[in-house]
């Protein structure tokens, strides 16, 4: 297989694009933490880029059809991890999301994505009827629901409602009923404030509560996550056309902007490059996107169209929920605007999903 | 049925078939990028709306972020006395104060509670502050050691941002009510002051003098506020000075009181009633200036209570008046030597003047008391017993109008122009004057009740301690002031009178006390003390008798003294209310004029001291009477 790999049909738009991307975020983190105790976060962001790119170099050799006949043992080492990660786990803020040791530490729910993306693809892809069978639905959401679940109970529902988008984009492509949509949709809408209401001290921690609660209502807890978004919306607001200027945003550099660097970096962006920058950076993050979908177009079988349009899935849903955050369009959840908020894992992450659309594009003369 | 079997085949196979044709979803993928488009465009609106279509109110509010000011509040001038010492001093405390362009209104109870302020009022005050936004609100001054402490542990950006401290000058004011009336108060400008032309260069907020020399002074006290504007990150640190304006401390004003007659006189007047005025009648300057009861001015130096100020208000006694120059009263026979210098200086009665006193006379079919059987009386006789007959005849003789030109002439009806605001004018009548106000021809027996000092006329202790110290040093009357350098004063009256007709009215005044007169309790030895006694009849007096108590309706005493006869430094008058005869004033004169001569003497200003002198032997008493007496014979 390797003969029908070559450096031309590398997808070099796609990988461009990311690291322009990146290129924003590294800027935008520096700009952030010039001076602070996190002031050398945009050199290790650096570190991350360069040392995901190679591992996705690595991970593009292996051909996705040997990874999705790992899915077994990859699913159940997942569960078996995030299971320790949450007995063993090292908790920063309340929550254990890290395992690992010493300094270096995986938040491995972020890896936990890519599992749940070949998951999907290659359970979709041994459906070879026209529509999902509703026993198909139960066991794809119980497979995809039992990682959900070790995920929240960390608790990071931020992270854990991101396998979601992954889950319905790829039954939505394979064929779902819209009868079953229908019911899914109403049980969904009875569940959910019954749920809420019945088990919301159980389910929800109180942060998570009062995120729900500030976010139909933000000046209700105007020093919480109702503060976060608020000073979030003056960042934005106050950087107007052409924003005020590379390590000037008073909002970011006077630390009124929470985690400037991470969650809000957009934020952070939006208040130094105004709206002409928004435009650029979510431009970037269109044709990004579109190139994913474009490999998923071309993918030589459905596994791999599965896996392109997966990743985009999952993209569309982090930008959604976090740049929505970021304008107060969207409940504060606390997940990382992808290739821009400083991370490690989450970079790594990214790029190894990226290598996968890769991996899909480079075989597609297969057949 | 063989579709199904097929997928069970399939499903049971070890292998999944991985490769087949991937195009069968191409019409959702593209719905998946109409999707996309569409999240893109939820997203852009909403940066469009804070952007693009008012950033300006986010960049504010980033602004009120990021710049914190705090006023740099500037120190009154110092009040001092003659002699240089401090009357009114500041002393350092700190302030709360709330910046009120991050305030939240649900920390006030937080706040009000932590301070002990009253939650309603602070609210109020929140609400009615009408300055711009940056300027912060003072909430509350003079902070316990508790409060600053409540104050530093919840100034945090958790808990009650807005909350911050200044260091504020406060002043000080002396105890008891010492020179309370001169000095006044301060307090932050009213609404109603905001709306006048006077106050129109002030803020809301501002502290400003509101009576006495605290206000007429006010633009030499006050100083000017600094200000101090910093960028602050998120914990409050501050990260920059944007802009630190230096405050200017206002001016240190002297004033002609003199501390050492102050407090004599004070304490003369202790749990009495009523004023005292002493002045330099050569240049006009105060000497001292009581007025009783007082009121304790400290009450004011931070925002005085409600119910302080309600007490003091509602309070009987009135201590917020300043009767040295507000409390109009009938002069009684201290009106009496203008009345003589009238009759002399128009011609109306000479040396050789002399009534027959039976212990009253009629006139116009009225029957007028004198206090007293005198016989027969002269002009000298006349001052020294005080004879209301010879001054119902003399008055009589002149008319209204003769005793109204030099009763004015002297500043009886008109403001003396002192340095301090809410001066009362006094009545003088005259035909002019009950023409204007009553439209009423003046009757002839109107005349005989104010020849002795009663009827209409009305005067303040000011009005009359000028008014006899400027017949005192032969006729000039100088504005009196308590500024050492008034910066707007009238200049000095003068009238052309013969001196021999003011060392007549002087002997007679040097008579009443020194010869066995009313004003005797004045009699210092060793010192040529004039003066004259007087007693304000109340029951004549309408307008008093509604604000007065049951038990005060005892008449008030006056005694207006100057001394030395030859050549007069001080003039002083003590108004005694209900005091009931005008002698019971005197010794008030009498400890004040000693307190000056002893300081004088020990001062090596005088040549003798009048303590050690015995009585009437020192040579100047006993030269005095021969000039006098040479001008009366």
């Amino acid at each position: 297989m390797a003969s029908y790999r070559s450096i031309r049909d590398f997808d070099w738009p796609m990988f461009v694009l990311a690291l322009a991307i990146c290129s924003m975020g590294v800027l935008q983190i520096f700009s952030a933490t010039h001076d602070t105790k996190w002031g050398d976060a945009w050199w290790k962001q650096v570190m991350y880029i360069m040392v995901s790119v190679v591992i996705m170099w690595f991970a593009t050799l292996i051909d996705y059809h040997t990874l999705l006949a790992q899915v077994p043992i990859l699913y159940s080492g997942s569960v078996v991890i995030l299971i320790a990660t949450f007995l063993v786990g090292t908790k920063i803020f309340g929550s254990r999301r890290w395992i690992g040791y010493g300094s270096f530490k995986l938040q491995i729910s972020e890896f936990v994505k890519l599992v749940i993306v070949l998951l999907v693809a290659r359970f979709l892809t041994e459906i070879k009827t026209e529509q999902l069978e509703l026993s198909d639905l139960f066991k794809l959401g119980g497979l995809v629901g039992l990682p959900m679940l070790l995920v929240m109970a960390q608790p990071d529902l931020g992270t854990a409602l991101t396998y979601l988008p992954i889950l319905i984009v790829g039954v939505f492509l394979a064929g779902l009923r819209w009868q079953h949509a229908a019911a899914i949709g109403v049980i969904i809408a009875l569940v959910l404030p019954l749920g809420y209401f019945f088990l919301k001290d159980y389910l929800l921690k109180d942060y998570q509560r009062a995120r729900l609660v500030s976010f139909v209502n933000p000046s209700s807890d105007p020093k919480g996550s109702g503060y976060q978004v608020i000073q979030s919306q003056i960042a934005v607001g106050s950087g107007a056309l052409w924003g005020r200027g590379v390590t000037r945003g008073s909002q970011t550099q006077n630390g009124f902007l929470p985690v400037p660097h991470t969650d809000f970096i957009f934020s952070a962006f939006a208040e130094e490059h105004g709206f002409v920058g928004v435009v650029v950076v979510l431009g970037l993050y269109f044709l990004l996107l579109m190139q994913i979908v474009q490999n998923a177009q071309i993918a030589p079988d459905r596994a791999g169209m599965y896996l392109c349009m997966g990743v985009a899935a999952l993209l569309v849903f982090h930008v959604l929920v976090n740049v929505g955050m970021v304008v107060g369009r969207m409940p504060v959840t606390g997940i990382p605007l992808p290739l821009m908020s400083s991370g490690g894992s989450n970079t790594l992450s990214i790029f190894l999903m990226l290598g996968l659309v890769n991996n899909v594009r480079l075989r597609r003369f297969v057949n | 049925m063989d579709l199904q079997t097929d997928r069970e085949q399939e499903r049971l196979s070890s292998k999944p078939l991985l490769r087949d044709d991937p195009k069968f979803a191409s019409a959702k993928i593209a719905f998946f990028q109409y999707l996309t488009v569409g999240v893109f465009l939820f997203l852009l609106t909403g940066f469009w709306d804070l952007q693009i279509r008012n950033p300006e109110v986010y960049y504010l509010r980033a602004e009120q972020n990021r710049i914190k000011s705090t006023p740099v509040l500037a120190a009154r001038g110092k009040i001092m006395d003659r002699d240089g010492r401090v009357i009114v001093d500041n002393h350092s405390s700190y302030s709360a104060i709330i910046s009120r362009e991050n305030l939240k209104e649900e920390h006030l109870k937080g706040i009000a509670d932590g301070l002990d302020i009253e939650y309603e009022a602070l609210v109020n005050r929140v609400r009615r502050f009408s300055a711009p936004k940056y300027i912060p609100l003072v909430i509350k001054e003079e902070l316990t050691t508790g409060e600053l402490a409540f104050v530093e542990s919840h100034r945090d950006p958790d808990t009650f941002p807005e909350l911050d401290l200044i260091v504020a000058q406060r002043r000080l004011y002396p105890k008891d009510g010492l020179a309370a009336h001169v000095v006044g108060y301060v307090g932050e400008i009213s609404d109603v002051e905001l709306n006048l032309e006077e106050f129109a260069k002030f803020h809301p907020g501002d502290v400003i003098g509101k009576e006495g020399i605290e206000r007429q002074y006010n633009d030499i006290l006050m100083g000017v506020d600094g200000k101090r504007q910093v960028e602050v990150d998120n914990l409050g640190n501050e990260r920059q000075v944007l802009e630190s304006k230096p405050d200017q401390p206002g001016k240190n004003l002297e004033l002609t009181i003199d501390l050492d007659l102050q407090v004599v006189a004070e304490l003369a007047m202790e749990n009495k009633r009523g004023a005292v005025v002493a002045l330099d009648p050569r240049n006009g300057e105060v000497l001292a200036m009581v007025s009783r009861p007082a009121y304790d001015p400290n009450l004011f130096a931070t925002r005085i209570r409600t119910k302080d100020w309600n007490d003091l208000l509602k309070n009987p006694a009135h201590p917020l008046l300043n009767k040295a120059i507000q409390g109009t009263q009938a002069p009684g026979s201290t009106f009496k030597p203008i009345v003589a210098l009238a009759g002399l200086e128009t011609d109306t009665i000479d040396d050789t003047f002399h009534v027959g006193c039976g212990g009253g006379a009629s006139f116009y079919g009225t029957y007028f008391h004198c206090h007293k059987v005198h016989g027969t009386v002269d002009l000298h006789k006349g001052i020294v017993q005080s004879c209301d007959v010879f001054f119902y005849n003399v008055g009589n003789k002149l008319g209204i109008d003769k005793i109204a030109k030099y009763a004015e002439m002297a500043g009886f009806g008109h403001r003396t122009g002192i340095d301090l605001p809410h001066e009362a004018e006094g009545i003088m009548p005259s035909t002019r004057w009950k023409n204007k106000l009553f439209r009423e021809k003046w009757y002839a027996g109107e005349t005989i009740s104010v020849s002795i000092g009663q009827g209409a006329v009305a005067v303040t202790p000011l009005q009359l301690a000028s008014a006899i110290g400027g017949i005192a040093v032969g006729g000039t009357w100088n504005t009196p002031h308590l500024a050492k350098e008034p910066t707007r004063l009238a200049p000095a009256r003068k009238a052309n009178l013969n001196p021999d007709n003011v060392q007549k009215v002087i002997y007679g005044m040097y008579g009443v006390v020194n010869e066995g007169g009313t004003g005797r309790p004045a009699l210092i030895p060793g010192l040529n003390v004039c003066g004259k006694t007087g007693t304000a009849q109340l029951a004549s007096n309408k307008l008093l008798k509604g604000t007065k108590l049951g038990q005060s309706m005892k008449d008030n005493a006056w005694f207006v003294g100057f001394a030395p006869r030859e050549a007069p430094e001080i003039v002083i008058v003590a108004l005694f209310e209900n005091g009931e005869h005008g002698p019971n004033a005197a010794p008030i004169v009498r400890d004040v004029m000693k307190a000056y001569f002893d300081k004088q003497a020990r001062l090596g200003r005088r040549k003798t001291q009048v303590e050690a002198v015995n009585g009437f032997e020192h040579p100047t008493i006993l030269q005095v009477p021969a000039v006098a007496s040479g001008g009366v014979n």
